[in-house]
């Protein structure tokens, strides 16, 4: 389902969409919180909540229904953002900002097409991607969770990677820019 | 070649791992935030009509909801308390 249908499908308060949006963009959200704002784990979950409640009320607001990601990813910047102020009223956002050592927010979106490459090639290169890129996953969890020998789990992976990166070709994403009214 | 290749399988590797699952928790909290926005505006509206009601929902909580018919789970008066921070912070 594409992202404008998506939108669409929870302006008419349907749970399912609603879920489904929450799922796709959760990590999104998570990885810019914890990771782009290097959030406490704390304020990272009151930003994340934030985040999809500001999203949940404001759907309505949306221009363009296709614009969802970059929309999302501008409230959450503002959450975030708004959170390290509120916690360092004394010391500029910028300073603060400056501080931060984790991936850079372009990164992030970088990452977030290759996970939609990632849905596109399916399981289960998914999986097993996810699992021992995203999950940190040891060998030995995945041979037994996926039933499949240890000794062959490296060639799987780096088939896979190559599935990949030829799905993720011509997916680099562009700017951010908000959809928002 | 591949060192210099922005996309070389160590590179998709890394990406991949930018992006590691949210909290089960977190997750489960945001997909209800439609059942406690509609708790919510259940509550108000009792509250506008019952002022008895009305002094319970400002004094606790978890009482108003357990009330109103509702089971007071922890999380559930977390997610209505954060939706009712949400509407008043779009109120002012």
């Amino acid at each position: 389902m594409s992202d404008a249908e998506l939108v669409k499908r929870c302006r008419e308060g349907s749970v399912e969409a609603w879920n489904e949006l929450v799922e796709r963009f959760s990590r999104y959200v998570y990885a810019i919180c914890s990771r782009g704002f290097g959030l406490s784990a704390e304020d990272a979950e009151d930003a994340f909540q934030d985040v999809f409640t500001r999203v949940y009320s404001r759907l309505e607001s949306l221009r363009d229904d296709s614009a969802l990601r970059p929309w999302i990813a501008q409230t959450t910047r503002r959450v975030c953002l708004d959170r390290i102020a509120a916690n360092s009223r004394e010391e500029p956002v910028e300073e603060v900002m400056a501080e931060q050592v984790g991936p850079s927010l372009d990164e992030i979106d970088e990452a977030f097409a290759v996970r939609e490459a990632l849905d596109e090639i399916g399981d289960p290169c998914r999986e097993l991607l996810d699992r021992f890129f995203a999950r940190d996953e040891s060998y030995r969890t995945i041979g037994d969770e996926l039933d499949i020998p240890q000794g062959t789990i490296a060639s799987r992976i780096s088939r896979c990677l190559d599935k990949l990166r030829k799905e993720f070709e011509g997916r680099k994403p562009g700017r951010p820019s908000s959809g928002e009214q | 070649m591949i060192e210099s290749d922005p996309y070389a399988e160590e590179d998709i590797g890394r990406l991949i791992g930018l992006l590691p699952p949210a909290p089960e928790g977190w997750v489960r909290a945001a997909q209800e935030i439609p059942a406690f926005r509609a708790m919510l505006d259940e509550l108000v509206e009792r509250a506008e009509a019952d002022k008895v009601f009305q002094a319970t929902l400002v004094a606790d909580l978890e009482a108003a909801i357990a009330e109103a018919g509702y089971e007071p789970e922890p999380r559930a008066v977390e997610g209505v308390r954060r939706q009712m921070r949400a509407r008043d912070a779009s109120d002012s």
